[in-house]
């Protein structure tokens, strides 16, 4: 099977020019086949970016990508309502769904099944598709096992599956902005601080071991997934669609990567190597995919 | 004239159970000894011996009980949830509370007949999330995020055609429910798919030379203590960091506080709440018989018109410590 490259939502706050410039480069240079578009953690950011999504679906369309809108994560204020509502009503794009609330308003209709839609098994991926659902992007935490059979129940419904390759891995959401606490201020008084960590805040213990990540209501990994050593084993059981989380380093290197490991260009050692020569602020892992602790790194036979 | 609501009570364990019903609870809610449900503990829940002598004694007291069926199943081992619906279908429980939509399907199906609570788990947190579930599944009860004010229940209640439970006591629920991942980041066991959080296994109580207390979860540092401090179990969620522009370490996300609302039961019940839950299946029996006891007489002082007295509860709580959270103001976001 042909082994699609997707770039996932931004869930960083970056700015409007960032954004802008950053999807520009994607659709002219980035080796991706997907690309997912919206905000997806805060609906307070949602209105910096909202006016240029059209633009940047167009430029990475003509760029010979598909383009997807993606739904927020939590909703629970008025606005968030709204926006699940409306989105339902989009006709130009798909919408991945990342909230029972937006199943709500688009059930029935050909939707996507977002990663922070908590798709665990086969059984509900057999309801959700007998309710219009296209395709499921699955949650970080699943272990290899259980998306084997997800991609074989998949095969069944005729629902593409999706895994996160790439980038940190979302651990936890919350009503409350941890970035606002951080700097000692609440929710609604911001100030969108979130914008100075484009990759997110650094969380240390008090021992200095690095730990997490604060993006907002979001808490993420301090190591960033990477599953190049595992993608011979995901195309081999029909993983099809394989997902970058954007980060703020050169995607396009990222992508370019990825997309030659897929392709057996290049051998994972060489892919692994390019990989960490771009410079992140943290180590790799891939713990959850192989059923431990998700911040470690199993290499060689141990990963087998 | 208002309704009374249903003081719902934790069951641990059976002895557990029978103290809750003698105490005044009208359902308890319980789960089997496996990753079935969220509070998958050692030494905690039923074996189904125990479960049918114990939804036996229930219901002999009038005591509805409420199986918690309320973890996401990862593929391949779908059959042990389904051996618990099975199981609990059998012994007569009043009710399944779930959050997993396979789980949700399977019950709809397979047992019209039994009511449905959704889990705090499944994070429905407004009216279309509520809706799509009674739509799709027929729920009769949603058990509310520990995130909403009173105002916003409210609000909620007059759009969707279910009851609502909120916690009133307890710990409190900071991250989203059945969107963490944090405990299986660190130690490999998953909240959602292994009913694990923060398991005792992997804590470590680290004396220091100068009489400090470290704890950590697996090889994390969670908090560290003075030696004239209590030192907290290492909840993640819970323990103190560094952020790069701070001095100090600090509650990165909430301090180590537990949630009491009695003094807002009246503006729950006016808010049109269905029925109280009180957290903490891991507590002990004492626990068990004074909160339950306090809130039974609380919750009929209030349908009675009577100011309800509760001050003792404050000695039960979290490093005596207590919050009305998200409840109370918005501000907490």
């Amino acid at each position: 099977m042909d082994a699609k490259l997707t770039l996932g939502p931004i869930l960083f706050h970056w700015s409007v020019d960032v954004k802008r410039d950053f999807y520009a480069r994607i659709a002219d240079e980035a080796p991706v086949d997907t690309v997912y578009l919206g905000e997806v953690i805060c609906s307070k950011r949602a209105p910096f970016f909202d006016p240029y999504i059209e633009e940047a679906a167009e430029r990475l369309t003509r760029g010979g990508k598909k383009v997807v809108i993606s739904s927020l994560a939590e909703v629970m204020l008025k606005r968030e309502r709204k926006s699940a509502a409306d989105l339902a009503e989009i006709e130009t794009h798909e919408v991945e769904v990342n909230n029972s609330a937006e199943l709500f308003h688009i059930s029935g209709k050909p939707h996507r099944i977002g990663q922070y839609f908590n798709t665990y098994n086969a059984e509900t991926m057999r309801y959700l598709a007998g309710r219009g659902a296209t395709h499921f992007s699955l949650p970080a935490e699943l272990p290899r096992d259980s998306v084997a059979q997800m991609v074989e129940a998949g095969a069944a419904l005729g629902t593409p599956v999706e895994v996160q390759v790439f980038g940190r891995a979302s651990l936890a959401l919350s009503a409350r902005c941890y970035h606002a606490r951080a700097h000692k201020r609440h929710k609604d008084n911001c100030q969108f601080v979130c914008e100075q960590d484009p990759d997110g805040m650094k969380l240390t213990t008090v021992s200095g071991q690095e730990f997490l990540a604060i993006n907002g209501i979001q808490t993420l990994s301090h190591t960033f997934v990477s599953l190049l050593a595992e993608l011979d084993d995901m195309k081999s059981m029909g993983v099809s669609h394989y997902r970058l989380v954007p980060h703020s380093q050169d995607m396009v290197a990222v992508a370019t990567i990825f997309r030659e490991a897929l392709d057996n260009k290049i051998a994972t050692q060489e892919a692994e190597s390019r990989l960490c020569a771009l410079g992140f602020p943290a180590e790799f892992s891939n713990g959850f995919w192989h059923g431990v602790a998700g911040h470690l790194r199993m290499t060689g036979t141990s990963a087998a | 004239m208002k309704n009374a609501p249903e003081l719902v009570c934790p069951a641990g364990t059976p002895a557990a159970m029978r103290t809750a019903v003698e105490a005044g609870a009208d359902a308890v809610y319980c789960g089997f000894q496996n990753a079935t449900n969220a509070r998958n503990f050692p030494g905690l829940n039923f074996t189904p011996d125990e479960m049918e002598a114990s939804v036996a004694g229930a219901h002999a007291a009038g005591t509805k009980v409420l199986l918690a069926v309320n973890t996401y199943p990862p593929a391949g081992k779908f059959d042990l949830w389904k051996d618990a619906v099975d199981l609990g279908a059998r012994l007569g429980i009043n009710a399944f509370i779930v959050a997993d939509i396979g789980v949700a399907d399977y019950i709809a199906r397979t047992y019209p007949d039994i009511r449905l609570h959704l889990s705090v788990q499944a994070a429905a947190s407004s009216p279309e999330a509520i809706r799509y579930y009674c739509r799709e599944f027929g729920v009769k009860r949603v058990v509310l995020p520990r995130i909403l004010t009173v105002p916003e229940i409210k609000q909620i209640k007059t759009e969707i055609p279910c009851e609502i439970e909120t916690f009133i006591f307890g710990n409190h629920g900071l991250m989203v429910e059945g969107r963490c991942s944090l405990t299986n980041y660190v130690t490999g066991l998953s909240t959602n798919m292994d009913g694990v959080c923060s398991p005792a296994a992997e804590v470590q109580y680290l004396r220091d030379d100068d009489g400090s207390t470290t704890t950590k979860l697996a090889e994390f540092t969670i908090d560290c203590f003075s030696c004239t401090d209590t030192a907290g179990y290492p909840t993640i969620c819970k323990g103190r960091y560094r952020a790069p522009h701070r001095d100090d370490s600090y509650y990165a996300f909430e301090e180590p506080i537990s949630l009491n609302l009695s003094a807002l039961l009246p503006d729950l019940i006016a808010a049109g709440v269905d029925a109280f839950k009180i957290e903490g299946r891991q507590r002990s029996r004492a626990y068990v018989r004074k909160v339950v006891a306090a809130f039974r007489t609380a919750v009929d002082d209030v349908m009675a018109d009577r100011p309800p007295m509760l001050a003792d509860l404050l000695a039960l709580t979290e490093g005596h410590k207590q919050t009305e959270g998200a409840f109370k103001t918005k501000t907490w976001r």
